[in-house]
């Protein structure tokens, strides 16, 4: 790896691991599925580390441990320099600030009977003894950031299109100023005109607040164009890990090579090889 | 003669503030043996416009067309009856979500054996014989098997497998995929893509891929057909349309693909396009 010394580490994992235990039934045995089987990596403040894999390979549980959601089996986390102690009952509520997560699916990640202002102003409420007025406020400042306005406070979440959604579960998560947001699949549910708006969005509030982001996603193309490190995963193993020009440029698993090979190309060259090819076929 | 000719479509649907209209005169042509891909986002009316060709729309739906003709047969002059025994046979649809298409209560065999009796008539053995020759075809493995499996028992991209099964069980004329492999990973994207062209080549048969990916669009089609809000904005064959796009819209679509992206943010659809289809110069507007 690189340089230790001097590089500011924002998120650290080292061999972790998750299992789940299916509870034993009629004529069947207990049995563990290992979800993810020790995974280790390191992540700089700033920095856009994205998880690549297929439904299945272990990507959303990882992003779960880091966000507490699930505790890890075995393993450390290491979070702005501070091991954490995921045991239940031993996280404090300013360990669990510092880290947020956005979900893919926005139409089920908000509360249909929650207006939007009070779906921003909840963690504050939670977490803060902040006086109502001053909670909307930052609330409204909040939703100007992502791009929306005012007008939007007191509305329901059904009133909203996908991506204004989306917009609404970031601005969520921002709100306890995070250093560290987990993006699972946060641009899969949208329209393709509507994703190149949510990851400007995304880009410019990493600029703004200097935020890390572990983006999980299985759209290579949105990976090339966000991540500054990649992680392939396969079977709840990191099979390959490297920054984005050494992934895109040599990949050397087998399963990553499969990936690039299956990816659909938009590329006017590769349309006019698949033509030429279709000539030669029909002709032969 | 082209193998389905539908001229002027508008498909209405009444709202409480009157009627929506989701498909506002396109028109659509697909020789025999030809790909054609029609490309939208959500709204755009790509699924409305082909649900109608296939009647599947709710009878609330207000269809109107010029034309509906399919092998010189209008549509509109058919009978439910005789259509009915067009679709389904000559004429076949295969879904976004193919674990939702696929009827629950009843083993994959017995769904796909339904449509060679009522089609086909072929009697128990014969149509045994025949569902197994198809589940090989698709690919999928022990065949035999595979006939007493309940949807649930498999992964999505095997159901995938068996709804492209039972829509090539008659060996169509036009195959219709709506969105086939939206709700599959990668690689098996991959293969169900490459088991649809491959079957198409074979059969010769005409196919409309319905999608909203242009990586989907540029593996597969012949000709493309660009719809925005209900309106037809562009049509062109395929190299072309990446090369040398027409319209706005479709500029715009391209200029947001991530792997098209300039600098160190993507150009948005608003950079091009103020979102109203009248300001489009297209083919159709």
């Amino acid at each position: 790896m690189t340089d230790m010394t001097n590089t500011d580490i924002m998120l650290e994992v080292r061999d972790i691991k998750r299992d789940y235990e299916l509870p034993a039934g009629f004529m069947k045995p207990k049995k563990t599925v290992h979800a993810v089987k020790g995974v280790s990596f390191k992540l700089e403040r700033g920095k856009t580390l994205a998880i690549v894999g297929e439904s299945g390979c272990g990507k959303s549980t990882l992003a779960r441990m880091i966000t507490f959601i699930d505790e890890p089996t075995a393993g450390e986390l290491i979070i702005d320099g501070q091991k954490m102690d995921t045991r239940p009952g031993h996280l404090t509520s300013e360990m669990r600030q510092k880290v947020q997560i956005v979900f893919q699916n926005p139409y089920g990640s908000l509360n249909p009977r929650q207006k939007i202002g009070d779906v921003l102003g909840e963690p504050l409420a939670i977490n803060t003894s902040m006086p109502a007025s001053e909670r909307r406020d930052r609330a409204t400042e909040m939703l100007i950031k992502v791009g929306l306005g005012p007008e939007h406070y007191n509305r329901y979440p059904h009133m909203f299109s996908g991506g204004q959604r989306q917009r609404i579960a970031i601005a969520r998560a921002l709100m306890m100023n995070p250093k560290l947001l987990v993006l699972d699949e946060p641009v899969s549910a949208l329209d393709l005109s509507v994703q190149a708006q949510v990851l400007n969005l995304l880009a410019d509030l990493q600029d703004e607040f200097n935020l890390t982001y572990v983006f999980i996603s299985h759209d290579l193309s949105v990976v090339r164009y966000i991540a500054d490190e990649v992680m392939v995963m396969y079977f709840g193993e990191a099979v390959e890990y490297g920054t984005r020009e050494e992934v895109f440029s040599a990949p050397k698993h087998e399963y990553t090579q499969t990936l690039f090979k299956a990816t659909p190309r938009a590329d006017v060259e590769s349309i006019r090889a698949r033509i030429a090819k279709k000539k030669a076929a029909s002709a032969a | 003669m082209a193998l389905l000719q539908i001229d002027n479509l508008t498909v209405e649907f009444e709202t409480a503030t009157g009627w929506f209209r989701a498909v506002d005169g396109v028109s659509i042509t697909v020789e025999k043996g030809e790909v054609l891909a029609i490309v939208g986002e959500s709204g755009s009316g790509k699924s409305v416009s082909m649900l109608a060709v296939m009647g599947l729309l709710p009878w609330t739906a207000k269809i109107t067309a010029d034309r509906m003709l399919f092998e010189g047969k209008d549509f509109q002059k058919l009978s439910p009856a005789d259509r009915r025994k067009l679709i389904g046979k000559d004429i076949a649809m295969i879904f976004q979500e193919p674990v939702a298409s696929l009827n629950p209560c009843f083993t994959v065999g017995f769904q796909i054996e339904e449509v060679l009796r009522i089609h086909l008539g072929l009697d128990r053995q014969a149509r045994r014989a025949r569902a197994i020759e198809l589940f090989k075809l698709v690919g999928l493995p022990d065949p035999a098997e595979r006939l007493n499996s309940f949807p649930h028992q498999m992964s999505g991209g095997q159901c995938q497998r068996v709804m492209i099964a039972i829509a090539i069980a008659c060996d169509p004329k036009l195959l219709i995929a709506d969105e086939p492999t939206t709700a599959l990973d990668v690689t098996i994207q991959k293969q169900i893509l490459d088991l649809i062209m491959d079957l198409q080549t074979r059969t010769g048969m005409g196919l409309i891929m319905i999608t909203h990916d242009m990586g989907v669009v540029a593996e597969t089609a012949d000709r493309v057909v660009v719809q925005y809000k209900g309106r037809k904005m562009e049509e062109a064959d395929v190299l072309s349309l990446f090369e040398n796009p027409k319209s706005n819209y479709t500029k715009a679509l391209l200029a947001a693909l991530p792997e098209n992206a300039t600098g160190d943010r993507l150009t948005t659809v608003s950079a091009f396009f103020d979102g109203n289809p009248d300001q489009v110069s297209g083919v159709n507007a």
